[in-house]
């Protein structure tokens, strides 16, 4: 691709991450937004819901892919479906509420309606306007090219010639398939709950999507203030990033918590990789006094449950990863970050809860979650603050000509046999932002599948 | 309804009045950032509630606001977690608020909807303007309903405060200030 407004540079251009740099255009430049929507959200593997959020025949949620919305829906045979939500007729959006359920979604335009199963059911005026001689049948709801249920959670894709969700996840796919069991490796055992939070961030989405889960330099500096709520007696509110040892070596008496990244698909995520297989590591208690035992009693039994499922393993099982383009699946919150504009953000919390876990262990968790997460979180809030006015400084004439280093623990990856394939390094390292950017720059300059997924071939 | 006599209906607006004067002085503690003078105006056992609002299909209005403890909401919150929200306000650390935003609290709309004991039920509308940086704007409007309580040493306190705010896509990228 070759930038209009940008003296002809090309992408690879403004990309060089074996030096770690990377152009300041990649996140200001309108076209390169343009050619985003195209190259990477008509083509990627994108988080739309989950299954709880659907339960009976006839739900439906409205999710959203890249700028647009798309229905999750249960048709009334109890199969489950992703429609672009726009009537075929004039293209009005063909249901404006968050949630609920319907047998039919009707335009309020011409009254189109629908099944639940997309197809076209009811067009008025169909013999006297129309003769009868509308084709019904080649006007249903547009449904996406692929659906997958990993677990219970529902992904999409516009693209036909993607690979398979769990090839496209590669060696993440254990990460993500385990973040939808409940907390005691219980298969299938998470809830996502409703409404979700919404919110907009005047910043380009690549800011938050690619440093969440690829920056724990950040946390010091941003996230000092949460130091407060551990002298209130509030240390579960304090996010991780807030505590006193140093970044760099951080990690519990059973191993160091380090960032392990996708060599070649733009996954990774933080976690901890322990000295011991997992069934060999205790529970640490990590709720506050003042919670009902029960809270802790339940998270404690989980762990060991977990451990037991999991034995041998030296990764805790759960712990969610950077999905490529624009989620990070976590244990406790899912985190999409929709492109809404070059430099605006819409931004979605969701937050999970084991389905069988008692009332009181419900409360609590959702509790604490809301408190630290989103944008009246006390964490999070910080984090938008300073994600904005990068965006902003960084828009400028002069500005823009500058580029971004990416080069903390640049060429210390290393392997390690415990995680094959996955290129790990110390919990400091931009290696997960670079491996990002390296999956960016593919799917901006790919034509097709065929480029971006040569293993498809092989395999 | 029976009719008041002039006695009871001079005790209501005196009421009406005491409330009124309750939750401007609020708002001018938030406004001048006095936040450690308005934690002392919250109850030990106060619960305190943004819901988030669904768009929802006609007559399904029970389900338009998220309800607390079940479902997702902006706030829900106890003593515990506002007095850490106030002394992280305090940090001059805290970034989406340093350097602080102009906040103002505008409170109208005034009512005592139910009186007994030494507790009122009272609801107002809320206009609440944040400024902050250069040109930052951030506008919410909504309604609040309170539960307030007869205190020897503040005259009042929050026992139970529910914000409706009238937003359903959070038009504002962070929300940590106070309601």
């Amino acid at each position: 691709m070759v930038l209009k407004s940008s003296s002809e540079r090309s992408l690879s251009a403004l990309v060089n991450l074996d030096q770690g740099f990377v152009s300041r255009e990649l996140y200001v430049n309108p076209d390169i937004y343009q050619q985003e929507l195209e190259q990477i959200y008509a083509r990627a593997w994108l988080f739309v819901g989950h299954e709880s959020m659907v339960p009976n025949p006839g739900d439906f949620v409205q999710s959203r892919m890249g700028e647009e919305s798309v229905l999750l829906v249960r048709d009334h045979k109890r199969k489950l479906h992703v429609f672009l939500n726009t009537c075929r007729h004039r293209g009005n959006k063909v249901c404006r509420y968050d949630d609920g359920n319907t047998r039919l979604f009707t335009c309020s335009f011409h009254g189109w309606s629908y099944d639940s199963d997309g197809k076209l059911v009811g067009v008025p005026h169909y013999k006297t306007a129309f003769h009868e001689e509308l084709d019904k049948s080649a006007l249903g709801l547009h449904e996406v090219a692929q659906m997958c249920d990993l677990n219970g959670s529902i992904w999409a894709t516009w693209d036909r010639n993607a690979p398979s969700f769990e090839d496209y996840l590669g060696e993440f796919e254990p990460s993500i398939r385990h973040c939808f069991d409940a907390t005691d490796g219980t298969e299938n055992g998470a809830q996502l709950l409703l409404p979700i939070q919404k919110f907009r961030i005047p910043t380009n989405w690549k800011f938050a999507a690619f440093s969440f889960d690829g920056d724990a330099l950040h946390g010091t500096t941003t996230h000092r203030s949460l130091g407060v709520f551990i002298t209130e007696g509030l240390s579960v509110m304090a996010d991780e990033n807030s505590r006193p040892e140093p970044v760099v070596e951080r990690g519990g008496p059973f191993g160091r918590t380090l960032e392990l990244s996708s060599r070649e698909l733009g996954h990774g995520n933080h976690q901890s990789l322990y000295e011991r297989p997992i069934d060999q590591i205790p529970y640490v208690p990590s709720w506050e006094k003042h919670e009902p035992p029960e809270v802790e009693e339940y998270y404690r039994r989980s762990w060991e449950k977990r451990g037991k499922k999991f034995a041998g393993q030296y990764l805790h099982g759960r712990g969610g990863a950077h999905v490529f383009p624009n989620i990070n699946v976590q244990d406790d919150r899912h985190l999409l970050w929709h492109p809404h504009g070059v430099g605006m953000t819409e931004s979605w919390r969701i937050f999970p809860l084991d389905k069988d876990a008692p009332e009181i262990v419900r409360e609590a968790t959702l509790r604490y979650a809301l408190r630290s997460c989103g944008p009246s979180g006390v964490t999070e809030s910080d984090d938008m603050e300073n994600w904005n006015y990068a965006m902003e400084a960084s828009s400028g004439t002069i500005a823009r000509r500058l580029d971004y280093p990416f080069q903390s623990g640049l060429g210390h990856a290393y392997a390690d046999e415990r995680v094959p394939g996955i290129a790990v390094n110390q919990l400091s390292a931009e290696e997960n932002q670079r491996s990002r950017l390296r999956r960016w720059v593919q799917f901006m300059e790919a034509g097709s599948w065929d480029e971006l997924y040569p293993k498809k071939r092989e395999r | 309804m029976a009719i008041d006599t002039r006695e009871q209906a001079i005790d209501r607006l005196l009421l009406a009045r005491e409330i009124e004067e309750f939750l401007y002085n609020e708002a001018e503690l938030l406004d001048e950032r006095r936040y450690s003078d308005w934690i002392e105006l919250v109850a030990d056992d106060v619960h305190y509630h943004m819901p988030i609002r669904r768009n929802v299909k006609f007559g399904e209005w029970d389900r338009e606001n998220s309800r607390a403890g079940t479902e997702v909401s902006w706030f829900d919150e106890d003593k515990l977690s506002l007095v850490g929200r106030v002394r992280q306000l305090e940090t001059g650390l805290h970034w989406c608020e340093e350097p602080a935003s102009r906040v103002r609290h505008i409170v109208s709309n005034v009512q005592v909807v139910h009186a007994a004991g030494d507790e009122v039920q009272a609801r107002c509308r809320f206009v609440v303007y944040k400024n902050r940086v250069q040109d930052h704007e951030d506008l919410f409007i909504g309604k609040r309903e309170d539960l307030l309580r007869r205190d020897p040493i503040t005259g009042w306190k929050i026992a139970k405060r529910t914000i409706i705010l009238d937003q359903n896509v959070l038009l504002a990228k962070d929300m940590n200030i106070l309601f």
